[in-house]
């Protein structure tokens, strides 16, 4: 369907030594080169044959971001039948990321889930079985990603960018109801009302740019607070957790009596979990230091973990952990699913009246049961669960960034043709080039936006 | 139905109704050597424009110029009948530029009258059409036929529905409701019961018109006047700019105030629309002005233009305040706004209600997708104004043309003209309302242009047959002569020596510290090819309409090549075509919506498929691989 060149991370976000970044396209070859650079400081892979590897640096604004081997794999030899370029660097999910970064940002689209595939196929590469599971692959892919997309755009994020893109609506609906009816509606002056405005829609974006980019989660890892009454089981939790996974990387000493941190490894995310005493309200002056010192981590957390004995009902207790939980991200885990559980599904919505997407791990820590679908849920809250093995899709964060960036590229050209002093018509298109981007976040089509708009704040005339 | 004729006649194609669609499809169809008839339930309103006097407008402007570059009729015809003419738009960028004119009514329809009737192999026929004739072939009908009110049969190969407003139709002035057509013109009342006989499905829109006032009772010495644009432009690239420049007459502008607001909401009862009386569904880009009051209460006036009728007539027309309250209310109304306070009504304003179709039972080509031989355009197809009409009407008779003479149907795509984003949304969009055009529909307007719909469309007029060896020819000059001169404005360079920095300062544009191409300087916002005559003795004289080719396509070329790359994306899908004997249950993975909406619509290619509203990318996705997988299998590739 198309030709242009796409990219994207075409091994699983691990930790592993070596993560692969692969493009494809007749721009593949062209795009590595200007970011690749030998060991002797020339851009030579166009001059490379086929089914070669070079040596050589990844640069990035003139400084070395990693050294790798790029293999270069022309067209029609490879898997998509186009020029490939798969580039070897260290692993680490963060270093992937920059240099996927990089190459999008050298001219490569970030691939459609199951895009490469799909490519291999429609250039007749694999065959007609193979097609079939693309077909299953293409779907669950892309309703996921846009169910994730949504569960992920929960709060700020998403009211922000559909604030954005109602403001560039009403702005580009005004513009057409103009044209559509230059005798009703005066574009008069209009030129220096939008420059403010698109001065502004760019701030906002810049600002969601540089949150989106600075990779704190995946770098510095997802600060976490195990929370509980006493014995529900959060420090069985802990060592469940620290049990499954051997890749301990820290322990913390120093930590009071009744806060307890360790950090761990888990697929490639890292967790910093803290173990807080059990909630209540206490007249021992020891145990309320701890109580406070869980208060004050619940608030600088991540991710708070809440566990409830689910052999036995939730009280007072529980309640004041909730209006201690406020809007976090939460996950609920009902512990002791070996006995018999007497805390349902619905009780615990009924604590979180405003949260529909509520997580809840039902596990057995002192059995280990149930650890990996917690894992699975933390992957789902923070990357959507497209943290997947043997796929070239990526965190959505990197897709939401890139329609980001393609909107505020729009919002520039709007800029450049006000200051030209170019007519309205010209830089609505690319007001509408913003807002159709900035609909990929939302998973939104543009379908019949714009004239709904222009009818319902505009009177037309006749 | 009434004594059955002994007339039995037999022609090609049989065309009803003789408003703005009816006569482009039956001019085309007799253009094209068909033996045509077309019927009309009074001759006297061939061409008639039963509402607003003026042809063009926003967008509407662009559809004319494209008719007339396939060799449609109505460009020439409002050319030889206009009374005034303006471009509107014209301080913004070319792709919105917009050629309107008013017409005088009679004129118009007399004119139009008389080119059918000089028109070889087609005939014109006063009757009422009660039913269509077809037959079953296998899974499909085919039209074979039509049946007056009288009886006669006339047998063809294909019909071409214009019905316009007026199937079933009813006229609401208040609590006095008429069965009648627009103007107190006969309803056709039979068809609608054939049509549903044949399975079509019919649906119930509505519209409506103002008031039409007695000059003399007018004070336009309270309203401003409105001018004609001094240098007129022809909408016909085949008529002579030079032989349309003439006088001109006024329209008036004025507005309606708190006063005439409180009279339409303390009567809003009476109104059939508030009080549920209609049913229809109503255009909103043409509200009533009840309509407007009760919508945008938050503004205090609305704009009122007065616009002559004719020139043989003192009929006004009050445009801005169409109306279905009952006659009282509408004096009382029209007579607080100022410079119409003693004024007379000579026809009262009213909502007409209708039975049309919902377009999505066509082809893209306006022929029926259940009913072979059977095309439709204009308001029946669920579209309003006489431009939307009059292109439908062209490319109905084209394809009906096309299909008798076994020829490839003409389909226009969205990124080549107006006319293609009109039938594309009409057939391919749920529409709930009449549907306009207007600009913002079209996602590649800036190639779209009014200027430039002879270069877009010309050739497949001519390829079709309905444009001459002559203006055929004309084009291919022009085309060498824009190439040329663009070539020249590239490739000639200004030194950078005294005279031009000089020339330059007194325009305000910085001075060159290098030699330049003129096509540079030209790209300067301020300057142009006008300004720039000093500099460039060399110069070839050119008409006009080369000139703004040339300064459009060098002034705005990063536009417009990146609307050319948006274009070749577009193409991709376009070019890939669904067979239509697809079985959308053999598609596995498709999603059920998807399915549904695809078996319903049944789209041409990928492209029209993924317009349709409740499919999504990623069934046309395992659509494609499906369809590609059908071509492997077939050793299609």
């Amino acid at each position: 369907m198309k030709t242009d060149t796409i990219a994207a991370i075409a091994t699983a976000l691990s930790d592993a030594g070596i993560g692969i970044v692969r493009i494809s396209g007749p721009e593949a070859i062209s795009i590595a080169d200007r970011i690749f650079c030998n060991s002797r400081g020339k851009k030579t892979l166009s001059l490379k044959a086929s089914h070669t590897v070079s040596y050589g640096y990844i640069m990035d604004k003139g400084s070395i971001l990693d050294e790798v081997m790029v293999v270069l794999l022309k067209a029609p030899h490879s898997y998509t039948t186009e020029d490939t370029v798969e580039i070897n660097c260290h692993g680490g999910i963060l270093l992937l990321q920059k240099v996927l970064q990089l190459v999008l940002c050298a001219g490569a689209r970030l691939a459609e889930p199951g895009e490469f595939t799909r490519r291999a196929f429609l250039n007749g590469r694999i065959d007609l079985s193979q097609a079939e599971a693309v077909m299953d692959v293409i779907h669950s892919q892309s309703e996921l990603a846009l169910s994730a997309s949504m569960n992920q755009l929960t709060g700020k994020l998403t009211s922000v960018i559909r604030d954005l893109r109602e403001q560039i609506l009403y702005e580009i609906a005004f513009i057409e109801s103009a044209l559509d009816d230059p005798e009703h509606i005066s574009l008069d002056d209009y030129e220096k009302r939008l420059t403010e405005k698109c001065g502004l829609f760019m701030q906002r974006i810049d600002g969601l740019i540089a949150s989106a980019n600075d990779g704190k989660i995946i770098s510095q890892g997802i600060k976490t607070v195990i929370v509980g009454r006493p014995n529900a089981g959060k420090s069985s939790l802990l060592n469940a957790i620290m049990g499954e996974e051997r890749a301990i990387v820290t322990q913390v000493p120093g930590t009071t009596r009744d806060v307890l941190q360790e950090s761990v490894s888990l697929d490639g995310i890292l967790l910093h979990i803290v173990d807080t005493a059990g909630i209540r309200p206490t007249e021992d002056i020891v145990e309320q230091i701890g109580v406070d010192k869980a208060k004050e981590y619940a608030e600088r957390a991540d991710l708070i973990l809440f566990v409830i004995d689910g052999s036995e009902p939730p009280d007072q207790r529980e309640k004041e952990i909730i209006s201690l939980i406020g809007q976090k991200p939460v996950i609920v885990i009902v512990n002791k699913a070996d006995l018999t559980t007497i805390v349902s599904d619905e009780q615990i919505h009924s604590f979180f009246p405003d949260r529909e997407d509520l997580k809840i791990a039902r596990i057995s820590a002192s059995e280990g049961t149930g650890i990996s679908q917690l894992k699975k849920l933390i992957q789902l809250l923070f990357f959507q669960g497209t943290v997947k093995e043997d796929s070239e899709t990526v965190i959505t964060n990197i897709r939401h960034t890139e329609a980001l960036r393609e909107a505020r590229y729009s919002l520039s050209m709007v800029e450049q043709g006000l200051q030209k002093h170019m007519s309205e018509d010209f830089y609505s298109i690319d007001l509408m080039g913003a807002y159709v981007s900035l609909g990929h976040i939302l998973g939104e089509e543009v379908g019949d936006d714009l004239v709904q708009e222009i009818f319902s704040k505009f009177c037309m005339g006749k | 139905m009434g004594k059955i004729s002994e007339i039995r006649e037999q022609v090609d194609v049989c065309v009803v109704g003789a408003g703005h669609a009816g006569c482009e499809a039956a001019l085309s169809c007799a253009r094209l050597g068909l033996d045509t008839v077309i019927f009309t339930v009074s001759v006297d309103s061939i061409a008639l424009m039963p509402c607003n006097p003026n042809i063009g407008g926003s967008s509407k402007g662009h559809l004319v110029r494209e008719i007339d570059a396939l060799g449609g009729e109505m460009g020439k015809n409002i050319d030889r009948t206009f009374i005034q003419s303006k471009m509107l738009n014209v301080s913004k960028g070319p792709a919105v530029h917009s050629l309107r004119a008013q017409a005088d009514k009679a004129d118009y329809t007399r004119e139009m009258r008389r080119v059918l009737e000089g028109q070889e192999h087609l005939t014109i026929k006063q009757a009422e059409v009660c039913r269509l004739l077809w037959k079953q072939q296998d899974r499909y009908k085919s039209v074979v036929g039509v049946m007056t009110f009288t009886g006669a049969v006339y047998e063809c190969k294909a019909v071409i529905l214009c019905t316009g407003t007026y199937l079933k139709a009813r006229c609401l002035c208040g609590e006095s409701i008429t069965y009648t057509g627009p103007n107190g013109l006969q309803a056709a009342t039979y068809l609608s019961d054939s049509l549903r006989e044949m399975g079509i499905e019919l649906r119930r829109f509505k519209t409506g018109t103002p008031a039409r006032m007695d000059g003399r009772s007018i004070d336009y010495t309270k309203m401003e006047e409105q001018f004609g644009d001094e240098r007129i432009v022809p909408f016909s690239f085949s008529t002579d700019p030079a032989s349309i420049q003439k006088e001109q007459v006024s329209c008036w502008l004025t507005y309606t105030n708190e006063k005439t607001h409180e009279i339409i909401r303390d009567n809003l009862d009476r109104s059939p629309i508030y009080a549920g009386i209609i049913e229809g569904t109503g255009p909103r880009y043409c509200p009533s002005i009840e309509d407007k009051v009760v919508k945008f209460a938050d503004k205090d006036r609305h704009q009122v233009f007065i616009e002559p009728e004719g020139l043989h007539t003192n009929e006004m027309y009050v445009g801005g305040m169409s109306s279905s309250l009952p006659e009282d209310v509408q004096l009382a109304m029209y007579r607080t706004v100022p410079g119409l306070e003693n004024c007379r009504i000579v026809r009262n304003a009213y909502a007409i209600e209708y039975d049309c179709i919902n377009a999505k039972q066509l082809y893209p080509t306006l022929e029926f997708k259940e009913v072979k031989g059977l095309f439709s355009g204009g308001q029946f197809n669920g579209s309003s104004g006489y431009e939307e009409a009059a292109a439908q009407g062209l490319i109905a008779g084209i394809n009906a043309a096309m299909s008798i003479l076994g020829r490839e149907p003409l389909i226009l795509d969205r990124s080549e003209s107006y006319i293609g984003v009109l039938i594309d949304d009409l057939v391919t969009k749920d529409n709930r309302e009449p549907y306009r055009m207007m600009t913002s529909r079209a996602e590649y307007r800036l190639l779209l242009r009014q200027d430039n719909a002879d270069l877009r469309l010309r050739k497949k007029g001519y390829d079709v047959g309905l444009i001459s060896q002559e203006d055929y020819d004309k084009l291919l000059v022009k085309e060498e002569l824009i190439r040329g001169e663009i070539r020249r404005l590239k490739s000639h360079v200004v030194g950078a020596g005294q005279e031009t920095q000089d020339f330059l300062r007194s325009h305000g544009s910085s001075s060159l510290k290098t030699g330049s191409t003129l096509a540079e300087l030209i790209c300067r916002p301020e300057l142009d090819y006008e300004i720039l005559a000093p500099m460039d003795q060399s110069r070839p004289s050119l008409p006009r309409d080369v000139v703004e080719q040339v300064e459009i396509e060098i002034k705005y070329e990063g536009y417009i090549q990146r609307q050319l790359k948006q274009v070749e994306q577009y193409k991709k899908m376009e070019k890939k075509k669904i067979p239509q004997d697809i079985d959308y249950d053999d598609v596995l993975s498709l999603r059920l919506e998807a399915r549904q909406k695809l078996k319903e619509y049944r789209p041409l290619s990928l492209g029209q498929a993924s317009r349709i509203s409740g499919v999504s990318p990623a069934d046309i996705s395992v659509l494609m691989i499906y369809l590609e997988r059908k071509s492997y299998s077939a050793g299609g590739k």
